[in-house]
């Protein structure tokens, strides 16, 4: 279970470019649930995962994973229990190093790194199986370098390191927002089998309100570093691409009056 | 002949030195110009130990030792402290120069008359060769002294290039590799990044250390200017390494920044030979790296162009 509470993040703080990019976020994910965060460009949603990541210590409020509070981690020490995938497809891999090398360095995520041999014959055997799995001919290249396959493949890769040990979290930032349609359509439809076979805590970035439809069991729609709807059980499922495309032009509509008007507005009227 | 075989043993000695730049260079992308601090730091420590009457073995290991600590100055000031790559490691480098001095007593410790490992190299030749024997090679005499101490620098650097090789294939190695390819990817799968620059950037002086150390035993002193030019001088030879092999295999990478050395140093002997003025050395040296590093971009610039007028 993923517990935020009054999280708050402020870029470049006391500048002209001061950007209040979370501004008190509260999210309790139960576990084994499957968020999909919407909201429109710049309105926070890579912050939030960056902050659970830990790319970023927070200004304030704190962040719980499990029981255990990961409020001041650093990034590496809360990989142990997140796996996460990018939105640009060369993030989630090493380039000059082999697909069995890659693997094999998520095979290890969290754990102890020795002087052990790091990609031993007998795992190889499951490196097969596991990369055969994403039906995308990749079995047979395993010692190829990872640089040289197209973006949905590193993506499809990615995905998979980011499972390979089961992850308390699965943070998934518009992995699919770089491919084109099929590609997409196809890692789309990888993370769901991974992530309904691992029953993974999920939280999954998306720009396409037809795969927040689809996917998951709960909705938040995020705008000015607020979380501003959040839809879950019958709610969820009730809702529809053009229910969705109302809201964000209800969002829209208020950001044309200026903000403290807005507030007025609100507080006498509804 | 003695030239060459000379040379090819000094080549060796500095290989050790193109594998550390290897490491900082081209497994980090860290312009670390430590080296040059950290090549006088091991000989200046193996120079006092050996005077102090320390076994040269023990004095070698100490110059990798000392080199380690250096690296991990560079490393910490770099990561820790947010200062540059650069600018770390002139901090560092510059700061050595005084322990340098501190250490040496003296800014040229002469070596000849102690016992060093170039010694023992001697008294095993003289064993199993008998003493002043000469090998007769494709019609040259040379001292078997000289062939035996080629030898083993040759077995040093082997064993070195191989433990290399060994350390990047395991877990930790090749997570320090990862380190250097893709950051943000290896930090996501839960590696102290941090911790892996530092502990690659004392590597690769350790590495370097080592080679400041045997070649003040080699030449037979130790001087406060000897690692001077030096950090362009690996990347020379790592640079022709680089275009000596077939494929970017790890073996091939290691294997060519050994021979790149070497051939350096065969031809800068053969260009002092034809007569190039000494004190142009580096002048070519850094020449032939500039040339180097924009060649690849400029004939790629080329090549744009021409398709572009097709
Ligand atoms: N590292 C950063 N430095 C400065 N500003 C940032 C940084 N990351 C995000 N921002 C700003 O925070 C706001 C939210 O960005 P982001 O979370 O990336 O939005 P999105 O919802 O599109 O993913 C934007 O205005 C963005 O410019
Ligand atoms: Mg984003």
């Amino acid at each position: 279970m993923l517990e935020i509470k009054n999280l708050c993040k402020t870029f470049n703080a006391g500048t002209i470019n001061e950007v209040m990019s979370l501004q008190e976020v509260n999210l309790t994910i139960e576990e084994g649930s499957f968020v999909c965060v919407l909201g429109t460009n710049g309105s926070g949603k890579s912050t939030l995962l960056n902050a659970v990541a830990g790319t970023f210590l927070t200004d304030a409020g704190t962040i719980s994973l499990n029981g255990r509070e990961i409020t001041k981690w650093p990034e590496h020490k809360r990989a142990c229990y997140i796996g996460r995938v990018f939105q640009n497809p060369f993030s989630g891999t090493a380039p000059a190093m082999s697909i069995a090398e890659n693997l094999s360095l998520a095979a290890k995520r969290g754990k102890k790194r020795g002087l052990g041999w790091g990609l031993p014959v007998s795992v190889r055997g499951e490196l097969q199986t596991r990369i055969k799995a994403l039906n995308m001919g990749l079995e047979d290249r395993l010692d190829s370098p990872i640089g040289k396959l197209s973006g949905g493949q590193r993506q499809a890769l990615t995905l998979l390191m980011s499972s390979w040990i089961r992850p308390e979290l699965l943070l998934l930032d518009e992995h699919t927002a770089a491919l084109d349609p099929k590609t997409a359509a196809k890692v789309i439809e990888l993370t769901e089998k991974i992530v309904t076979e691992g029953k993974l805590t999920t939280l999954m970035v998306t720009h396409s309100m037809q795969q927040a439809v689809n996917l998951g069991d709960r909705i938040i729609m995020m705008h000015q570093g607020r979380i501003k709807y959040d839809f879950r059980g019958n709610d969820k499922k009730r809702l529809k691409v053009p229910d969705l495309l109302a809201l964000f032009d209800d969002l829209r509509r208020k950001d044309q009056i200026d903000g403290t008007v807005a507030e007025l507005l609100l507080e006498n009227y509804v | 002949m003695t030239l060459l075989i000379g040379s090819v043993t000094i080549g060796l000695i500095l290989a050790l030195l193109a594998l550390g730049i290897f490491i900082s260079f081209r497994i980090f992308d860290f312009p670390d110009i430590t080296a040059e601090g950290s090549f006088t730091f091991g000989a200046s420590i193996t120079a006092s130990m050996i005077i102090a009457g320390f076994n040269p073995v023990i004095a070698t290991l100490a110059a990798f030792a000392g080199g380690l600590l250096a690296g991990t100055s560079t490393g910490i000031i770099h990561t820790k402290f947010k200062v540059n790559p650069l600018l770390s490691g002139i901090l560092v480098m510059t700061a050595l120069y005084s322990v340098n001095l501190h250490v040496m007593g003296k800014s040229n410790v002469p070596l000849l008359s102690e016992k060093t490992l170039f010694t023992w190299f001697e008294n095993f030749s003289i064993q199993v060769s008998g003493k002043d024997a000469v090998f007769n090679i494709i019609g040259w005499n040379v001292p078997a002294k000289d062939i035996w101490t080629l030898l083993f620098c040759l077995l040093i650097i082997v064993v070195f290039s191989l433990i290399l090789l060994w350390f990047f294939r395991t877990n930790l190695g090749t997570a320090m590799r990862a380190t250097g390819d893709n950051d943000q990817m290896i930090r996501a799968l839960g590696v102290n990044t941090k911790g892996m620059i530092i502990f690659g950037v004392a590597l690769s002086n350790g590495f370097i250390a080592l080679s400041g150390s045997m070649l003040a035993q080699f030449q037979g002193f130790a001087d406060v200017q000897m690692g001077i030019g030096m950090m362009v001088w690996g990347l020379a030879s790592v640079i022709i390494g680089e275009a000596l092999i077939s494929e970017n295999s790890l073996g091939q990478v290691i294997a060519g920044a050994v021979i790149g050395a070497v051939l350096f140093r065969l031809l800068v002997a053969i260009a002092l030979r034809w007569g190039m003025n000494p004190n142009d050395l580096k002048l070519i040296t850094a020449a032939f790296v500039f040339i180097a590093l924009v060649l690849p971009g400029f004939m790629k610039r080329t090549k744009k162009i021409k398709l572009n007028r097709q």
